[in-house]
């Protein structure tokens, strides 16, 4: 199968401005490779590197060593972001636009002719369910809506990549239910998914592969069942990968 | 440029969508209609300061828009994380810089406008003439200075936290500029060394904003000024602006984005 996003001994440090202070390393020689069509969950605690190996693949955050790739095209150039599409945390979109504002002003970024952005906005709409809000200001929109319509955004490309950074964090059951059935449609029609989260049985139900970071180290990579192993579930796996149940064995 | 259209686009709607104009122009238009109803000392030349708090009315809120405008575009896209999904897609730093100045700036120009057609229909009221070219010369003048200005508080907007502080930090500048900035070589004169020669650097240096303030032309309708000093006045502005956007766009190239 071909490799969609690849990552080979990729190292971040941050410097610190402050004097005397080491720097601090995020990423330490992660290798990762994402395959076309599957839905790839990217798993660790809060600092563990996810979101930094995001920024790196996003061409947010220079790697201080090693190479990141999407389509075989090094993240550091602009036209490797034309076929993904990027669903950042928690994000207020312009309030001042509509949703349908909003989806017009990202397919112009990607040169869409209007008959087709206006074919696409209205499948996209329909696909997060957001028609009857199209023309209302995103301001007026709640959480779980503004997450959709950060969704259509992030298809409005029809990219064959998707980056997904929590998306179902801070939405109610209802909205995660919809969100995770958004992803399985997805992955349904061929698209591969690249996403972190912290509800491990959401991963454990739409993940093909999954990868544990942990302290920017990969720890575990692979399907779900082989992560799995002989413990009860994802959860009780991840804990014991991170090293949180050895932890609590010593202390006791 | 279809990414910096784009995004010029989006500030444009921002600001029509936005109270900030429509109330500084109904103070404008309120204040300037209450003025014209009082006839003072029955003077005949009344007109004259009636146009001249139109237009101080005028400029003042021209730059207040605009500075507010500038300051808070990218630091709103910073604080919203709007930022992270716009350069995730094919837009350079440098696309969404020229972006955002061109959406100010083309949105200081649609104020202007207004602006100025209200200005313009009132003096025709009292003086029963449309000097058009003079009106062309300041409103053109006045928008290529807007444009020094946007250019300004969006480096401002790169280098200071907080728009407010950015805001502020441009008014005192603007306002220096334009009330000292051409005394600055004669202060000069009378400084000791070194002193003489920083001064005489900075008024070299400074945009002299003052250099695009046509009121006087319009209140006292004198002749048009030559058109190739008024070109040689827009290519100055222009240099200044690329100045200013370059200078945002190496700064941004090194800012993390979140």
């Amino acid at each position: 199968m071909t490799v969609i996003l690849q990552t080979q001994k990729l190292r971040v440090e941050f410097r610190s401005h402050e004097f005397r202070q080491t720097p601090k390393i995020a990423l330490q020689g992660l290798d990762l490779e994402v395959r076309a069509g599957e839905v790839f969950g990217f798993l660790g605690p809060n600092g563990a590197g996810k979101t930094t190996t995001m920024n790196v693949l996003l061409g947010f955050v220079p790697p201080t060593s090693g190479t990141a790739s999407l389509f075989g095209i090094d993240v550091r150039q602009p036209i490797a972001r034309q076929r993904i599409g990027y669903l950042p945390e928690l994000t207020y979109y312009y309030k001042f636009l509509t949703a349908e504002e909003l989806l017009r002003f990202y397919a112009k970024i990607f040169g869409l002719p209007r008959a087709e952005a206006d074919q696409r906005i209205a499948r996209l709409l329909k696909l997060v369910e957001l028609e009857h809000a199209a023309k209302r200001p995103i301001k007026s929109y709640s959480k779980g809506m503004q997450q959709r319509v950060g969704l259509a955004q992030a298809l409005i490309n029809n990219p064959d990549l998707l980056i997904l950074d929590e998306p179902t964090s801070g939405l109610d059951p209802l909205g995660r239910m919809k969100v995770r059935e958004i992803i399985q449609r997805l992955k349904s029609e061929g698209k591969t998914v690249f996403f972190s989260s912290h509800e491990l049985g959401e991963v454990e139900t739409v993940c093909d592969r999954v990868a544990i970071i942990h302290q920017g180290v990969l720890k575990a990579v692979g399907r779900v069942h082989e992560i799995t192993g002989q413990h009860a579930n994802l959860e009780k796996a991840f804990l014991d990968i991170i090293g949180f149940q050895s932890q609590v064995q010593a202390t006791t | 440029m279809k990414n910096i259209f784009a995004v010029a686009g989006v500030v444009i709607k921002e600001l029509y969508r936005r109270k900030d104009f429509y109330v500084l122009f109904i103070i404008t238009v309120l204040i300037c209609l209450v003025m014209a109803s009082v006839n003072v000392f029955n003077d005949s030349k009344v007109a004259r300061y009636l146009k001249e708090i139109c237009l101080l009315l005028v400029w003042v809120s021209s730059l207040v828009i605009a500075v507010t405008t500038a300051a808070r575009q990218i630091p709103a896209e910073r604080e919203n994380r709007t930022l992270l999904p716009l350069l995730a897609k094919p837009v350079t730093r440098m696309q969404l810089i020229f972006g955002k100045f061109f959406g100010c700036w083309f949105a200081c120009g649609l104020t202007l406008l207004c602006f100025y057609i209200f200005f313009g229909a009132l003096s025709a009221t009292r003086e029963h003439q449309w000097p058009l070219a003079n009106y062309f010369q300041a409103a053109v003048m006045h928008w290529f200075m807007l444009g020094i200005v946007v250019a300004m508080a969006l480096l401002g907007s790169l280098v200071f936290a907080a728009p407010s502080s950015n805001s502020t930090i441009c008014f005192v500048i603007i306002g220096g500029i334009l009330f000292v900035g051409r005394h600055l070589d004669q202060v000069a004169v009378s400084m000791r060394e070194p002193l003489r020669t920083i001064v005489n650097a900075l008024y070299f240096t400074v945009p002299h904003l003052e250099f695009f303030d046509l009121r006087d032309l319009v209140i006292h309708n004198w002749p048009l000024i030559g058109w190739k000093y008024i070109v040689l006045a827009l290519l100055y502005a222009t240099a200044y602006i690329l100045i200013f956007l370059i200078g945002a766009c190496l700064v941004f190239r090194r800012k993390p984005v979140n």
